[in-house]
């Protein structure tokens, strides 16, 4: 439909102005902006006088009254304040975060070159891998893996030992530890009771966790390394080889380099996604900062700090994950091309 | 002769080398290792009729107990739906597949599609609801299962997509309130977890919203859905916007087309045709998603799943249960992953990894 570019349209350019239009289609927007955010922040105000509820930071340093199943390194009890309480929370969520990144990163290498291979059943397998978990959502998969271990592994007493001194049991997985108290030594983990003392030991809950997240992430960070692989050009890999550099200098020297451009910016999303997915915990029930803030949130019933605290810790969480990560991606660019 | 081609395509793939034959021979190892004991458990031994439930109980259960599923298939489908009435949630999810795979139907009009929506969400709305025309009225309480995993992914993409649109458009906007205010709230919803957006319409929402006034929990999980997908719909459609070249643009402007003429003319159709591969992927993480309104106890297909894992009759076979979920979900992610590759192969023949799933 072509515009009507004579008489109408043409005074009304002139009575009208597009410059003095962005202006009052700009004081608008901020209007409606600034008016609904009054309009809730006053209901809110009246709501919380109303259910007499506080306001403010201020029940950070009261004490939270609920114990925490997971207190690695730090030490809490019920009656330290709601700040050490989210604290641990945050810790949490690092401990099963790191640790499923690095992992899912191997993992998924290995899946792209997998996908890669020269043999058919491998390829076929990995790429079988990639589809089923990417298409099956992570609750579910957090779940299924939570029942594996909890319902199908043998109580602590008939506990399944893959490796001397490793246990798998329906309680989570004891492994030794290195201790130092008289000469460096290992610490077995011993059967007592119902359940195993000494050495160290990972809950079901962080067992399924850690698996679910980093099974599923490597999914998605292997479909990321074989895009990145095949991006770079046949004819590189031919000229390398005609240089008589074998297939593993090829990959070292040439390939990789190039593909490592195309491969780190999804994969620093993937790297947040991670992050944020962790926040799954709560529907299996490890204690991470969305968790504990929940139990926070339901506590106090200050709902609007226990989600701005959320947030807020996640914004930063990506801010730096994503710095870390441009930073890496300007070291391994082009020398003097702009990113 | 077609003997040897495919005597020679085996031993191109499979035993072309020394570290081939390898592979094949471990994989073929533990595929005879671990395939017959999986079948055993899943299909022969397997416990299939609620009948013999006691059967699941055994001490020495060798199989699986898919007698769970066909005791509570009703529940997982439609939730709490009156029995006498669930031939209308039944035909909610049969027109909700029709609608989604007139969409994907290529050769149906824009205009046409966007009046089939209409039509179609307003008559699952009216089976749902009922009260109209002989039909009784059911609460939004009873509604369940995998109707309500359906109605809250198709729903949402529904509002969402328009939205997404606003939003591209406004970060690439002229007007600088109106592109700080687009990418700011991009960036603060893609930046925070789904669950934190739901635990806000589920316990914050209700603080701002004045006395007397209240918006029910399915209605405030779907609007907390819709926000947060428009969010990623939007950086989609920026993709997409972000390829057309300047000049179509400029001799839209130079043809005296106005701005929402250039956009629903020129722009729009071309970009969201680049973009609909993307487009379909983040619609399968938006419908994976749904799954996440099990912890703000919303019933959907996954919560139905686990609340009757919880009657004592069940307890205790959640690895059957989850199974089945993960081949539930799986069954609609699936054929829209593929879809989603056929088209990418269609539009880049040979290239068919250049749009990357990121959900």
């Amino acid at each position: 439909m072509p515009a009507d570019t004579t008489g109408k349209n043409q005074t009304a350019r002139q009575i009208f102005p597009p410059r003095h239009r962005a202006v009052v289609y700009q004081a608008l927007l901020a209007a409606a902006v600034v008016l609904t955010a009054w309009y809730f922040i006053s209901n809110a105000v009246e709501n919380l006088l109303a259910r007499r509820i506080a306001s403010g930071f201020g029940f950070l340093n009261r004490e939270a009254g609920f114990e925490i199943g997971e207190t690695t390194l730090l030490a809490y009890n019920s009656s330290d304040s709601y700040l050490k309480a989210l604290a641990i929370g945050l810790f949490n969520t690092f401990r099963v975060a790191l640790p499923a990144i690095f992992f899912s990163s191997s993992i998924g290498c290995a899946l792209g070159l997998a996908r890669l291979a020269s043999n058919w059943l491998l390829a076929k397998l990995a790429s079988v891998y990639v589809e089923v978990i990417r298409n099956v959502p992570l609750v579910v998969q957090l779940f299924f893996w939570y029942a594996v271990i909890t319902e199908s592994l043998p109580a602590p007493a008939e506990a399944l030992s893959p490796l001397p001194g490793v246990f798998l049991s329906n309680r989570g997985i004891a492994f030794p530890t290195l201790t130092a108290e008289f000469r460096i030594a290992l610490d077995y983990p011993v059967l007592s009771g119902f359940n195993f003392s000494g050495g160290a030991s990972l809950s079901p809950e962080f067992a399924a966790l850690f698996l679910g997240l980093a099974l599923y992430t490597a999914a998605f960070i292997g479909e990321i390394v074989r895009a990145g692989i095949l991006s770079v050009e046949r004819g590189q890999f031919e000229a390398a080889r005609s240089l008589g550099l074998s297939d593993r200098q090829v990959m070292r020297f040439v390939i990789l380099p190039q593909a490592l451009r195309v491969i780190v910016p999804p994969v620093t999303s993937q790297y947040l996604n991670c992050t944020k997915n962790s926040s799954l915990a709560v529907a299996i029930g490890y204690p991470d900062l969305v968790a504990i803030a929940n139990t926070t949130i339901n506590q106090t019933g200050q709902a609007i700090e226990g989600i701005a605290i959320i947030m807020l810790v996640y914004l930063a969480i990506s801010l730096a994950i994503s710095s870390l990560m441009n930073w890496y991606n300007a070291r391994i660019g082009l020398r003097g091309a702009k990113s | 002769m077609k003997h040897e081609k495919i005597l020679r395509w085996v031993h191109a793939k499979l035993f072309s080398s020394w570290t081939n034959t390898l592979t094949t021979l471990v994989i073929l190892y533990l595929a005879w290792q671990f395939i017959p004991a999986l079948i055993n458990w899943a299909l022969v031994n397997a416990v299939w009729s609620p009948l013999n439930a006691s059967d699941c109980r055994e001490a020495a259960r060798q199989g699986a107990c898919w007698a769970f599923v066909a005791d509570k298939y009703r529940f997982i489908l439609f939730g709490t739906f009156p029995a006498d009435q669930q031939w209308r949630p039944a035909i909610v999810i049969l027109l909700l597949l029709a609608l989604c795979a007139l969409s994907a139907w290529r050769t149906v009009t824009r205009a046409r599609l966007i009046a089939v929506w209409v039509t179609g969400l307003g008559t699952i709305g009216w089976l749902m609801w009922g009260g109209l025309l002989g039909l009784s009225t059911v609460e939004n309480e009873r509604w369940g299962g995998l109707t309500l995993t359906l109605l809250l992914s198709t729903f949402g993409i529904a509002f969402a997509f328009p939205l997404s649109i606003l939003l591209a458009l406004g970060r690439r906007s002229e007007l600088r309130l109106v592109r700080w205010f687009s990418s700011g709230y991009i960036e603060l919803i893609r930046g925070v977890p789904l669950i934190s957006v739901l635990f806000m319409a589920s316990v914050m929402l209700p603080l701002f919203l004045p006395a007397g006034v209240s918006i029910d929990k399915l209605l405030r999980a779907q609007l907390a859905m819709i926000l947060f997908a428009a969010a990623y719909l939007a950086e989609v459609v920026r993709g997409g916007l972000q390829a057309i070249p300047r000049q179509q643009e400029e001799a839209a402007l130079a043809l005296g087309h106005g701005y929402w003429q250039r956009i629903w003319y020129i722009t729009l159709p071309q970009a969201l045709r680049i973009a609909i591969p993307p487009l379909v992927n983040t619609f399968i993480g938006f419908f994976k998603d749904t799954s996440l309104v099990v912890i703000i106890g919303l019933f959907d297909f996954l919560t139905a799943i686990k609340i009757s894992l919880s009657e004592p009759r069940w307890t205790g076979f959640g690895v059957e249960a989850y199974l089945f979920a993960a081949l539930g979900y799986f069954l609609f992610c699936y054929p829209m992953s593929r879809y989603s590759q056929t088209l990418e192969h269609d539009a880049a023949p040979g290239r068919g990894f250049s749009q990357l799933r990121e959900l």
